[in-house]
């Protein structure tokens, strides 16, 4: 990415002010109270996060990000949403102090987990030598498709999706076994209406 | 229907839905050459659903998509899926081994294509009828989302 002199300071502006932008997003939706609020900021955050993976060369993961983050999970929040009030009870005294000094700790333990991580982007890396090099040379013998992570999903590592949508398909079960006797309700109502409006009709036109 | 006030969010949506669909199969069907694949192409497709009846209510969405439907979806994919298994099973190779599944000779790939679209379908449909499903059920509860509601 670096062809000309000063892309390392632009990409470097560009991660520090979408950076910027998730913590002021995030300390929003820390202080709001606005359900409805919440659930769009939260969209947002998504949305930012993706854009911030494609300035790191992730692209499938910033595509899932946008695509699950910013989309279903948002509808999936309003549709969630409409069930329960709009504004969430202010918390009080300990609630807050003991969040605070949690999250604080654990930022502290990541912040110094990553002085042990390789530098972005850097050559020697264990993911730049080890087993990544040799999928990226097998691939196009063994799969032939162009799209390496495609070919490593779907066909090395087929069981691993299996077991994913296996769980995506027993998340909509439970839901459905859950919460589904509205759904099931409606539906019928909607399938009862269907059926009088054709006699309906032919009762008008007679 | 309700006041005037959601005509611009009407006759946008009803471009904009089409066009997220569209977009869902592309990613589907170029997930072999570009980023994307079963996952992202089905949950923009469940987008898309859910974008129509977050407009237009949530009625008229049943009636183009039905539960039934939806849920039907939803096993489909996952048996679609464990079937490309069982059929590397049946043809004398391991579970999920695509190279076993038209038997051919070390270097032929017609196998590995075909194995990995028929089981990106089947993560399509599971994802896509899973998400249409929860989104339903959520949805179901209350009759109809009035303005106030928000």
């Amino acid at each position: 990415m670096t062809g000309f002199e000063g892309a390392t300071l632009a990409i470097d502006l560009l991660n520090i002010t979408l950076l910027i932008i998730l913590f002021v997003v995030a300390i929003a939706i820390a202080r709001l109270r606005s359900l409805f609020a919440i659930v769009m900021l939260s969209g947002i955050y998504s949305l930012v996060s993706a854009t911030w993976f494609v300035a790191l060369d992730a692209v499938d993961v910033a595509f899932t990000e946008a695509a699950v983050g910013a989309g279903i999970s948002t509808a999936l929040f309003l549709g969630a949403m409409v069930l329960t009030s709009r504004t969430a009870k202010a918390e009080k005294g300990a609630t807050q102090i003991v969040p605070l000094l949690v999250v604080i700790a654990t930022g502290a333990v990541l912040i110094y987990a990553t002085i042990d991580l390789p530098g972005f982007g850097d050559a020697t890396s264990p993911a730049n030598t080890g087993v990544g090099v040799s999928f990226l040379e097998r691939t196009y013998n063994e799969i032939a498709i162009p799209n390496v992570v495609t070919a490593v999903l779907a066909s090395y590592r087929g069981f691993d999706t299996l077991g994913e949508v296996g769980v995506v398909f027993a998340a909509g079960l439970a839901v459905t076994l859950l919460l589904g006797f509205g759904e099931r309700s409606l539906g019928a109502t909607v399938r009862r209406e269907d059926r009088e409006r054709p006699s309906k009709k032919d009762e008008e036109e007679s | 229907m309700k006041g005037d006030h959601h005509v611009i969010l009407r006759v946008v949506a009803k471009v904009l839905i089409p066009i997220i669909a569209l977009y869902g199969f592309y990613v589907q069907f170029h997930g072999e050459y570009s980023p994307g694949g079963g996952f992202q192409a089905g949950v923009i497709l469940a987008v898309s659903v859910i974008l129509y009846s977050l407009i237009f209510g949530i009625a008229p969405a049943m009636r183009a998509i039905t539960p039934g439907f939806a849920r039907f979806i939803a096993g489909l994919g996952f048996v679609t899926y464990i079937g490309v298994g069982v059929w590397a099973l049946a043809m004398g190779g391991n579970f999920l081994d695509y190279d076993a599944l038209f038997r051919e000779p070390p270097g032929g790939h017609n196998g590995q294509h075909v194995g990995i679209i028929v089981i990106e379908l089947g993560v399509l449909f599971a994802v896509a009828g899973s998400m249409v499903s929860i989104f339903y059920a959520f949805a179901g509860r209350v009759s109809e989302i009035r303005d106030e509601d928000w």
